[in-house]
């Protein structure tokens, strides 16, 4: 206990400063949230490389909890739906339920070049198509994967703080 | 004295409802602090609260009435918890119900309404979570009882109004073997009871090891905006009642609005430092396996049961 007592003292402050807020304030749809945004995330088929980076925009360093954004374990208490990867065949079904699933207003936010338009698995067997051919998509986060400043950006345009 | 009186129960309650959410804020924000991170700020809670009651509320197919009243009673159960308990004032117009059994038959009310409600949805971690509910609840009503039956002894009541009041003019009571030994379990007790590591873990996602998340994972909306001001309302009760019990200075035993404003200042001031004190200690904590909880639980139920073993054997002739 010592030793991580020790280890706080000494780490102090890991959060990186914040960018400015983001211009046009919160989108339109966005409005109603008032600062406050659930995430849940939906993996569709993703190969994980944006799970890694969603990761790290929740964690210390870039710290998207101080914008009013927090992950949940259910869609009932999500305001957004993060969704990453090519949607698969068998997860399409499971993508447009969980969508159904969150009372509205509720945004999609689609992470990734694979969610944008199937990236590297564009054509494959497997692959019923990109986010937005399944759930109508709110914001676009580009990127193989995307920087976490990045997810953190669009988040904030959600929360608009 | 009477009018004074009303005013402390309704000061009390508005603490508490007002209170709770900023309290919840305040923890996470010291945990975000000793974790690194910057934080979402105090008011946080609020804002989450004030967005669920903005979205509309969903039914899910195939649930009945105790899925709608579950939130609404365990707001409301919490709510009359928090005007019944002397948190500020002794003497008030219905601290001669403030009886111990009621107040933990009412938070129990509470927790039976929520369990009802996970087995109400059908799902698997709905039935799961209920059951985990019970077992820690079952676990944790006696532990708390026992542990204000030991305090309630050199009183010789069960009323918390006449235990503080007699707390306040004996200070050295919770310095004896029975007073730190109540204390100890009652702070373990209360520990489960508000679902905190390192019994259960509020900011889990992992529905396999969530206990209270687990039950409340189908509400949305305002239902949920219930159920979370229900549980931080909770929370704020019991360390406003731990509080109370381990340190009763402050808590106004007279009729005059001065002490009565000074008291509840106070009792904010307790409850925060629990609440700092209670989130520091998450950061170095982590939650226990399942199957250690009823082990944690019997030992708080030991120290409890030592606590009224030397509360007759040490301070039995105080009564008298």
């Amino acid at each position: 206990m010592g030793g991580l007592l020790r280890k706080i003292r000494r780490t102090g402050r890991v959060a990186e400063a914040a960018p400015p807020r983001p211009e046009p304030g919160p989108l339109p749809a966005a409005r109603e949230l008032g600062g406050s945004a659930q995430v849940r995330c939906i993996d569709a088929g993703s190969c994980n490389g944006c799970e890694i980076e969603i990761g790290n925009a929740f964690g210390p360093v870039y710290d998207a909890e101080r914008y009013g954004a927090r992950l949940v374990a259910s869609p009932r208490h999500a305001d957004v739906a993060l969704v990453t990867g090519p949607v698969t065949r068998n997860m399409a079904e499971p993508l447009r339920r969980t969508v159904a699933a969150m009372p509205q207003p509720a945004l999609v936010v689609a992470v990734g070049d694979c969610a944008l338009d199937c990236g590297e698995f564009a054509g494959g067997y497997g692959v019923e198509g990109a986010v937005a051919d399944v759930v109508p998509v709110d914001v676009r986060v580009p990127g193989c994967p995307p920087e976490p400043a990045a997810i953190v950006a669009a988040l904030r345009t959600v929360t608009g703080r | 004295m009477s009018g004074v009186g009303y005013v402390a129960v309704g000061a009390q309650v508005v603490v508490v409802v007002g209170g709770a959410p900023v309290l919840g804020g305040w923890m996470r924000q010291v945990r975000a602090r000793l974790e690194g991170r910057a934080g979402a700020g105090v008011g946080q809670p609020w804002r989450d609260v004030r967005k669920l009651l903005r979205k509309e509320a969903v039914t899910p197919v195939g649930t009945g009435p105790a899925f709608r009243l579950a939130p609404l009673l365990l707001v409301a159960t919490t709510a009359v918890v928090a005007a019944l308990m002397p948190l500020a004032s002794t003497r008030t117009p219905v601290s001669g119900s403030a009886d111990l059994i009621l107040v933990v038959a009412l938070l129990a009310l509470g927790t039976v309404a929520l369990a009802l409600a996970g087995l109400d949805t059908g799902t698997a971690f709905g039935g799961m979570g209920a059951s985990r509910e019970m077992t820690i609840a079952a676990l944790v009503e006696p532990t708390i009882l026992l542990a204000v039956f030991a305090v309630s002894i050199p009183v010789g009541s069960t009323n918390l109004a006449a235990i503080i009041a007699g707390t306040i003019h004996h200070p050295a009571r919770p310095a004896s073997p029975a007073g730190l030994l109540a204390v100890a379990a009652l702070a373990v007790a209360v520990l489960a009871e508000a679902g905190r590591i390192p019994v259960d873990n509020p900011a889990t996602h992992l529905e396999l090891t969530m206990v209270h998340e687990a039950m409340v994972l189908e509400y949305a909306g305002p239902d949920l905006a219930l159920v979370e001001l229900g549980s931080q309302m909770r929370l704020a009760v019991l360390l406003g009642l731990l509080g109370s019990l381990a340190a009763p200075w402050g808590t106004a035993t007279g009729g005059s609005l001065p002490l009565l404003g000074l008291a509840l200042v106070l009792l904010v001031v307790k409850t925060a430092l629990l609440g700092t004190l209670l989130a520091a200690a998450e950061v170095f904590w982590a939650k226990v396996r399942l199957f250690k909880v009823p082990e944690l639980l019997a030992g708080s139920f030991l120290l409890a049961l030592l606590a009224v073993v030397a509360s007759y054997f040490l301070t039995g002739e105080a009564v008298r």
